[in-house]
């Protein structure tokens, strides 16, 4: 027979809850040596002994069932609710040996809500560098529970807690204080007035912050009127309860838990003395993230040329190998090209995600926190903000969440609203190909113009995060009160497993998540742009023809030919051919680049006059005074989608009104404007740049800031805001430089 | 009456019982009690926040909160 068992994960932040979890399920679920890792619930299955399959929770960390803060509040509202599908059969404590005393603080509120509940004591492998010693017999008897030494590191110890969670229903769930001492004449009460309730739960629903459970707390007072305490009396009982817990934690460790303190080792006191030294610790920081720039802007650039060669070379093989036709079109110069267009940034995703990972695993990412919430206060920000804003770095989605472990609700909100201004991984395709398009190739100071172009639209994304969020802290009036506090875990070697799967698993969700946006706008945009309805359209070879031989050709095809010419001769000349079989051989070349150009000119009509150039020639009134023709128009457009689509975008249209192999950059650096100069030029190059740095150009990021906000207040104000102020600066930049 | 805000670098206290229930319930579950010692460790670039060994939590808390934790400073010992 077999039956699902409903498992929960509990125990303070950064115990090892989900290395647990991933042990147990096989999953891989993100760790990192920063509290607040996990800010969600998370599912997975376990196969036990004996047939039995447990189902299985991973949680958020919390200090205690007094909740502070959101992901706090999760467990809380889990426990608390019976009839959620989740409440645990049984509740697994996973603790730290290093802070056994305060893990087992939440262990024993756990166990006096009569959930059966076994304790692991994780991280088993420190125990002899920290001259831990445990008497785990005797903790099973105080504590009357049963308990596994684990190592998740070591892998040991996995296989006790899946014998304990399929034996679950052996063990107590007895109650380990009893409430009626917090204050015996209250809880008397109590009982008098909910005689089915049971004590200590009533106790915690009537204790949770209002913030956060409004709906259970009001149930009960809406019942009985049960207005006997003040706030300020009830948190003195609960500080009575804190204290009562500690004396019969320290009892019972005083005889089990034992620490040598002469055969403690640790590296944290001498490390952190220059990590977070005054000035050192600045120093160290800044170098760091110089060093992640130097990776991300240098080192990627070789995986990434030969990238781009392979996609080049995949177009062309499809080009030669299936009929020609109209898929194959689409397939090799729409969809081939856009997707390329994303794989080409998986370095530097990768990267980004490897640096951002390492930060965390090592233990370093508290420590900035700690160098900078002093800077970050003026912004109405705190030191925790930082942690969002360095990882919207890589993608502003896992950086809102990442706020919920900001405890005052204002400093999170404004996080929240400023976070995506940093320059997100989806910027980098338009950034860097808009760079190469306009930006000269000279250094100065050893650093080359472009780079250091790169860099400054770093720092104007962070620069506005910041002074938006200055301006929102004045503005917004949210009364708050805050407790900032963090936890500054051991440094820990990262390990190589967490960080690989990190990497994998973001870059992949990456590349899929904005793969299947791009083939889908692609195909669209390939069909709007291969049809069309008006005359112009149908008749083009007609038209196009006629005015061929009246004006001659476009200056665009002009200089085609004539370059095409120029580096022929070039290369023939080096071979030393006959000057009468060159004039020859040119004249041959020249008939033949002139059809091309014909038909290019013919292609380019179609397009003009299809559905999407006359839906493009509708808006470009409004993206011209930025100096950006239609094609940019629509791709602008549907980057609101999500911005790394600019690309393929521009790839699949030019695509379609030309039949040349080229690779993307080379397209758009020879589109030329109406009075035939570059249209990708200094001015609107910058202009672009600046769109998108301050454009809300991602549904994904609208979409969880709607949840975390819960209103949609806030996500429009965003949309909003953004767009018009990057509309207006673009607007700037391109009137002051053309 | 001296508090946590007060402590010099390496410098240790014992926390004093309190009567005032002023402090935030999460410093206590973290081991802010009466008898627990703390020790600061380090303080942040324009003074704060402060980094503090509180009877074996390492945290960092702003100043404002320090300044709630009352306690007597105790000189340190050089046995360590
Ligand atoms: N030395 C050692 N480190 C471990 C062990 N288990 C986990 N860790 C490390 O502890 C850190 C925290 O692990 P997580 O699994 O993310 O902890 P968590 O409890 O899920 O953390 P939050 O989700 O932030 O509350 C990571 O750096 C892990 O690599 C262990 O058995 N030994
Ligand atoms: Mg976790």
């Amino acid at each position: 027979m077999s039956k699902n068992i409903n498992v929960a994960l509990i125990g303070n932040p950064n115990t090892g809850k989900t290395s647990v979890f991933n042990q147990l399920t096989g999953l891989k679920q993100k760790v990192g040596n920063y509290p607040g890792i996990t800010v969600e619930k998370k599912e997975g299955v376990c196969k036990l002994p004996r047939g039995v399959k447990a189902h299985i929770l991973d949680l958020p960390g919390t200090y205690s069932l007094n909740t502070t803060s959101l992901d706090e509040s999760l467990v809380v509202e889990l426990l608390l609710n019976k009839n959620d599908k989740d409440y645990p059969d049984v509740a697994v404590v996973i603790s730290d040996v290093e802070n056994l005393k305060r893990n087992l603080l939440l262990f024993t509120q756990i166990k006096d809500l009569k959930i059966p509940t076994i304790l692991v004591v994780n991280m088993a492998d420190r125990m002899d560098r920290k001259g831990i010693s445990l008497d785990v017999e005797a903790m099973e008897k105080k504590f009357d529970t049963k308990i596994a030494l684990v190592s998740t590191r070591k892998n040991t110890g996995i296989e006790r807690i899946k014998e304990l969670i399929a034996d679950y229903k052996s063990i107590s769930s007895r109650p380990i204080l009893d409430p009626t001492r917090i204050s015996p004449e209250y809880f008397d009460r109590l009982k008098k007035t909910f005689p089915q309730e049971d004590l200590y739960k009533l106790w915690l629903v009537i204790t949770q912050d209002v913030n956060f459970m409004p709906i259970e707390k009001k149930r009960i007072q809406d019942a009985t009127d049960f207005s006997t305490k003040s706030k300020d009396d009830l948190k003195k009982l609960q500080h009575k309860e804190t204290v009562l817990r500690y004396q019969l934690i320290n009892n019972i460790l005083k005889e089990t838990y034992k620490v040598d303190f002469m055969a403690a080792k640790g590296l944290r006191a001498s490390l952190d003395k220059i990590l977070t030294h005054k000035i050192f610790g600045y120093l160290i920081f800044f170098a760091i993230l110089l060093l992640i720039f130097q990776a991300i802007f240098d080192w990627s650039g070789y995986p990434m040329d030969f990238i781009d060669e392979q996609f080049a070379m995949a177009a062309e093989w499809i080009k030669n190998t299936l009929p020609p036709g109209v898929f194959t079109d689409l397939l090799a110069e729409g969809i081939i090209a856009g997707i390329g267009g994303i794989v080409i940034f998986i370095p530097q995703i990768a990267f980004l995600f490897l640096f951002i990972s390492l930060l965390e695993e090592s233990g370093y990412m508290s420590r900035v926190v700690f160098l900078m919430d002093r800077l970050m206060r003026p912004f109405g920000l705190s030191g925790k903000s930082v942690v969002p804003l360095i990882s919207g770095n890589a993608c502003a989605i896992p950086a809102i969440m990442a706020t919920r472990t900001i405890e005052n609700w204002k400093e999170r909100l404004i996080t929240i609203l400023v976070t995506p201004f940093t320059t997100c991984s989806a910027r980098l395709p338009v950034y860097l190909i808009l760079i190469a398009l306009v930006i000269p190739e000279g250094t100065v100071l050893g650093l080359s113009y472009q780079a250091l172009t790169l860099m400054l639209l770093y720092l104007i994304g962070f620069g506005m995060a910041l002074l938006s969020a200055m301006v929102l802290n004045k503005i917004l009036k949210i009364k708050s009160r805050s407790i900032f506090m963090v936890e500054m875990p051991t440094y820990r070697l990262p390990l190589l497993k967490n960080v690989v799967y990190t990497v994998i698993e973001k870059t992949k969700s990456f590349v899929l998540g904005a793969g299947k946006i791009i083939l889908a706008i692609s195909i669209v945009l390939w069909f709007l742009g291969s049809n069309g309805y008006s005359e112009d359209f149908q008749d083009a070879d007609r038209i196009v023809t006629e005015r061929i031989e009246n004006e001659g050709l476009s200056i665009y095809s002009k200089n085609y030919i004539q370059n095409n010419v120029a580096s022929y001769r070039e290369s023939v000349e080096a071979e030393g051919m006959s000057p009468s079989a060159l004039q020859d051989s040119i004249q041959v070349l020249t008939t033949e680049l002139s059809e091309r150009a014909v038909a290019q000119e013919i292609a380019s009509y179609k397009l003009k006059h299809s559905y999407i150039g006359q839906a493009g020639k509708a808006f470009e009134p409004i993206v011209k005074p930025l100096g950006y023709d239609w094609k940019i128009g629509i791709a602008v457009l549907t980057s609101f989608a999500a911005r790394e689509v600019f690309v393929g975008t521009l790839a699949t249209i030019y695509s379609v009104g030309s039949d040349e192999e080229e690779t993307i950059k080379n397209r758009m650096a020879a589109e030329l404007d109406d009075s035939g100069k570059p249209l990708f030029n200094l001015a609107s190059g910058i202009s672009l740049m600046l769109f998108y740095a301050f454009a809300m150009q991602c549904m994904s990021t609208l979409a969880i800031v709607k949840r975390e906000t819960n209103s949609w207040k806030w996500p429009m104000i965003q949309l909003g805001f953004m767009s018009v102020f990057a509309y207006i600066i673009a607007l700037i930049a391109y009137q002051i430089l053309i | 009456m001296a508090t946590v805000a007060d402590l010099r670098y390496g410098q240790k206290g014992i926390i004093k019982d309190f009567t005032e229930h002023i402090l935030p319930i999460k410093l206590l579950e973290l081991g802010c009690l009466p008898g627990n010692s703390v020790e600061l460790l380090q303080i942040a670039p324009l003074n704060d926040p402060i980094y503090i060994n509180l009877s074996g939590s390492h945290l960092a808390i702003r100043r404002s909160l320090a300044e709630l934790i009352e306690l007597e400073i105790i000189e340190e010992t050089q046995a360590k």
